[in-house]
Parts: C-alpha cells; sequence; structure tokens
C-alpha cells in the first residue's frame, strides 16, 4: 500500500535519512522505532513532502507520490497525525474535525464525525471547546480523529504517545488497534514507545542515524536482544 | 454639544473608510506574516475604476443613483479584487519561501509599480467627480451650529455594516472562513489535509482587495477628487490601525479603523487641521511602544 524506496532527506546540508526503505502493506500496523534524533519524524514529513526527498521514492499503491504538492496528498488518501499533535489551537473541537474532513466525501460526514466521536467519547464531551484548551491526551485524541475524518487508506501517526500519562497511552493504543481491526485501517506509526508499539504492530522496523538496521515481525523485534538493551530495558520503553 | 456630535458623524464615516482598508492588511499579515505595502494602492485603484465606472454609467444615460451605485459597486469590486489577485500572484507568491524581507521589499516595489502605473494612464492631475449625493437631514438645530447627517454619510456607514457582517460571516461559518483560519494558525498542517493553502492565500488578497476598492469608491463620492497618490498616506493610516486594533485581528482592525478615523476628525475638528495626520501617527508610535500586540491583539504565546 505505501513504499518508501530509497529515500534521502534532510533540512539544508544535514543529511538525516540516507536510503531508508519501508513498506507498509494493506490492514497492517507496521511500526518504526528509533531513538531521538534518528529521523523517524523526518521521514513521514518526507512522505509528505517537506522536507522533499533528494533521492528514492514514495509510492502510494503504486503511483509515484513523491514530488506532489503536500495537499494532494490527503485527496490521494493518506492522513497524518503529526508530531506535537498541531492541533488547530484557536478553533473549536469541532473545527478542527472539519478541517479534517476537507479530504473526505461530504456525503461521509455524518457518519464519519459519529464514528470518532464514538471512539473517542471524551472529544463529544468538548466539541465546542477551543482546541488550545484540551490536555495533551485529548488534543492527542483529536489529532488521530481529525486524521481519520477523511477515511484515509493509510494513517501516518507520529508518536501519539509523547507527552502522555502511561493509563492515557494505553488507552490511545487500544484505540489504534481497535481502528486497525475493525476498519481493517493501514496503520504507519512512529514511536520512541518502542515496548508498546511493538506489541501492538504486525512489524517493525529500527530506524539508527537515518538508516533501518533491523526489521521483523513485532514478536521478533520484542524479542530481540539487542532491542531489549537498547529500546526496552532501561530505554524510553521500560516505564511501560 | 452640536459641534461635537458633528464630529462624531465625521469621524465614524472616516473611520468606516479606514476599516475597510485595514482589514485587508490584518488578514494579509495573519495569514503569511507579511504586510502588504501595496495595498494602499490596491484601494487607489479601486477609487480609479469606481471613478471610471461611474462616469461610464452617467454617459450611458444612467439617471437613477441607485441603479449607478450598485453597478459601480459591483465592477470596482470584482476588478479590483482581480489586482488584488494579480499582485499576490506576480509579487509574493515566488518568493513564498524566501526570506522575510524579499516579500517586503517585493511589496514596496509593487506599491511604486501601481502609482507609477496609475499616473501614466490616468494622468497625475487631481480628478473629480460631480456629487452624486445630495442632501441629507439635519439630526439637531443648534443656535449657531446644526448637526447634518448626509444621505452619503448614511450609506457609508450602512454598507460597511453589512460589508462587515457578510464578511464575519465568510470567516466565521463557511468551509472557506474555515480553512483561511487554518491556514492562519499552521499552514503545514492545513496542507496536510488537503486544504490548497496558495488558493487561500489568493483568496485572502482578494477579500482584502475587495474591501479596499469599496473604500476607495466610497473616498470618491465622499471627497469627490482622487489622485494617484491617495493610496500612500490612506494606505498608512489604515496600517496604523490595523496595528492599534492588533494586527492580525479582525475585530481589532475595524476598531482601529474607527479609532483613526474618531482622533482625526476630533483632532482636525478642536485643534489644528494641519496636525491630523501627526495625531494619527502619534498613535501608532504610542501603540507600538506601550501596547505593541494592540487593543485586541493577542501576545504570541500559544499552550503546547
Amino acid at each position: 500500500m505505501l513504499a518508501v524506496e530509497n529515500l534521502h532527506s534532510g533540512y539544508g546540508r544535514i543529511q538525516a535519512l540516507h536510503g531508508v526503505s519501508v513498506e507498509v502493506k494493506k490492514g497492517e500496523i507496521v511500526t518504526l522505532i528509533g531513538a531521538n534524533g534518528a529521523g523517524k519524524t523526518t521521514l513521514l514529513m518526507t512522505i509528505c513532502g517537506s522536507p522533499r526527498a533528494t533521492k528514492g521514492r514514495v509510492l502510494l499503491d503504486g503511483q509515484d507520490i513523491t514530488q506532489l504538492p503536500m495537499h494532494k496528498l490527503a485527496h490521494l488518501g493518506l492522513a497524518h497525525s503529526p508530531e506535537g499533535r498541531r492541533i488547530f489551537a484557536r478553533m473549536s473541537v469541532l473545527e478542527n474535525l472539519q478541517m479534517g474532513a476537507v479530504a473526505g466525501n461530504p456525503d461521509h460526514y455524518d457518519e464519519d464525525l459519529d464514528k470518532v466521536l464514538t471512539l473517542f467519547p471524551r472529544l463529544k464531551e468538548r466539541i465546542n471547546q477551543r482546541g488550545g484548551t484540551l490536555s495533551g491526551g485529548e488534543q492527542q485524541m483529536l489529532a488521530i480523529g481529525r486524521a481519520l475524518m477523511s477515511r484515509p487508506r493509510v494513517l501516518l501517526l507520529d508518536e501519539p504517545s509523547l507527552g502522555l500519562a502511561p493509563l492515557v497511552v494505553r488507552h490511545i493504543f487500544e484505540m489504534i488497534k481497535q481502528i486497525n481491526q475493525e476498519q481493517g485501517m493501514t496503520v504507519f506509526l512512529v514511536e520512541q514507545n518502542a515496548h508498546h508499539a511493538l506489541k501492538l504492530a504486525h512489524r517493525g522496523y529500527v530506524l539508527v542515524n537515518g538508516r533501518v538496521t533491523l526489521t521483523g515481525t513485532g514478536a521478533e523485534l520484542l524479542a530481540n536482544p539487542e532491542i531489549r538493551a537498547h529500546y526496552l530495558e532501561g530505554g524510553h520503553g521500560a516505564t511501560a | 454639544m452640536e459641534y461635537f456630535l458633528q464630529q462624531l458623524i465625521n469621524g465614524l464615516t472616516l473611520g468606516a473608510i479606514y476599516g475597510l482598508i485595514a482589514i485587508g492588511y490584518t488578514m494579509v499579515y495573519g495569514i503569511i506574516r507579511m504586510i502588504n505595502f501595496a495595498h494602499g494602492e490596491i484601494y487607489m485603484l479601486g477609487a480609479f475604476i469606481s471613478l471610471i465606472a461611474f462616469l461610464v454609467s452617467t454617459l450611458l444615460g444612467g439617471t437613477s443613483v441607485a441603479l449607478g451605485l450598485l453597478a459601480a459597486l459591483v465592477s470596482t469590486m470584482v476588478l479590483t479584487a482581480l489586482y488584488g489577485w494579480a499582485v499576490e500572484r506576480v509579487a509574493y507568491r515566488p518568493l513564498r519561501n524566501a526570506p522575510k524581507l524579499a516579500p517586503l521589499i517585493s511589496a514596496i516595489g509593487m506599491s511604486i509599480v501601481l502609482q507609477n502605473f496609475s499616473q501614466l494612464t490616468q494622468g497625475a492631475r487631481v480628478k473629480p467627480l460631480p456629487p452624486l449625493f445630495k442632501g441629507g437631514i439635519e439630526l439637531m438645530h443648534g443656535e449657531t451650529f446644526s448637526v447634518n447627517l448626509s444621505y452619503l454619510q448614511m450609506t457609508i456607514m450602512a454598507l460597511t455594516v453589512v460589508l462587515m457582517m457578510v464578511f464575519t460571516w465568510v470567516i466565521t461559518r463557511t468551509s472557506l472562513g474555515r480553512a483561511q483560519r487554518a491556514t492562519e494558525q499552521d499552514m503545514k498542517m492545513a496542507a496536510l489535509l488537503g486544504v490548497n493553502t496558495d488558493r487561500i492565500i489568493s483568496a485572502t488578497f482578494v477579500m482584502g482587495a475587495t474591501l479596499a476598492s469599496v473604500a476607495g469608491l466610497m473616498v470618491t463620492l465622499y471627497y469627490g477628487v482622487i489622485d494617484f497618490y491617495i493610496g500612500f498616506l490612506a494606505g498608512i493610516k489604515a496600517f496604523t490601525a490595523a496595528v492599534l486594533g492588533g494586527i492580525g485581528s479582525l475585530p481589532g482592525a475595524m476598531l482601529g479603523g474607527l479609532l483613526i478615523g474618531l482622533i482625526e476628525a476630533f483632532w482636525s475638528g478642536y485643534f489644528s487641521i494641519e496636525y491630523k495626520d501627526v495625531a494619527a501617527f502619534s498613535i501608532l508610535v504610542l501603540v507600538l511602544l506601550f501596547r505593541p500586540t494592540g487593543l485586541l491583539g493577542r501576545p504570541e504565546v500559544e499552550k503546547i
């Protein structure tokens, strides 16, 4: 469904990705784990066209989307819940969700809104509240809900667990699982919280300094001693 | 008291005109963080286009003032909007990712280009328009001074109120307005969600130019004379109004416009008409010194 081939990218003269290849198949949850500064967010943003890839390709359903203008991607079925959530702070929760539906089919709007509000009842309670006044966890739900409003074929999630309490993290991950199982949503999840992410994912990749160093099923990677040493025990995932 | 009331009416009329121009500054600033110094020229072009439209409608033998006004209003809005669109397309869009100073210089250049364009095509002399609206009503009859509200002043205020209402509705209730607000808050996120942000920016310039063109039409009717240079001073004053109200804030622009209009009217009425511009710009200095975010502006801090 989503294929990244030999992607190079960076900011100015600083190169952040050195030939990354990743594949996400239809209906899968694939996770990319890595430490701070490994290039995880850069990979997701390069898929979306900012920064532009200097080499390599991004394919969505076989179509080359590497050089497309950013706003076209949402209309092709790629939704992104980005790093830092990027909620429209001075717009209401409802308006944020409406913005998510820009690339969607207007006929599905009511149904999709209903679906998102059922998934995240908390958003329903706060529907007229301004986005900037929500708590971190609520903002994360809003960011994911907003991404779902366009009925994407592929959902990109950038560190949905960042800065959230463990209980909230668990809830968010359960929701991701539910979206995947019930709606067959294809998910590409970027995480520092390796333990949760690998438990959830069908397959995973490990990114180190802009290169993929390891890949395997979620269970394989969880059991891998190198991963345990670097990312789980005493690492960022250890709190879980 | 009568004198005060008369200055109040004059000031509100003037303020409505400044407010309409100020909205263009504040909207463009909100969305691309740039002061569009060519905006005053857009207003000047609006004044010229409306003058031509009035003359054409008189030539065609139009006798109904209302019909002539409507025709002039529509053609002025449409043609000036085209100018606004073109300015953004030609002078700013190619510099979207350039350092911030580049579009600012480009804006000043565009302002000079438009001034010279209208000087060359329309001539440098002052252009008069015979008064179309005559009469008014006497609100109060004093012993030495009576308060008049002319039909033209009423039209200007009523038109401004209607435009403000339509405009507010577009910004707060339509999907275009929602996309504009989203683009203003986070352009990249809006693009990620599928908003064609270039088109939204174009729409913003078109809306700003449309409102400025109506201001130009009003000034043509109100003062009866225009020239190619009127955009400069009016532009700077409207910019002052936008800063006074809080740049980026739409109600602020309208409020700032009204205040600048009132300050100017009262200053000319009670002190000296020669120094009315000094009064307006002293306000700009004071605001920048003591309240740089303006009356209704918000400081650039946000919860993360």
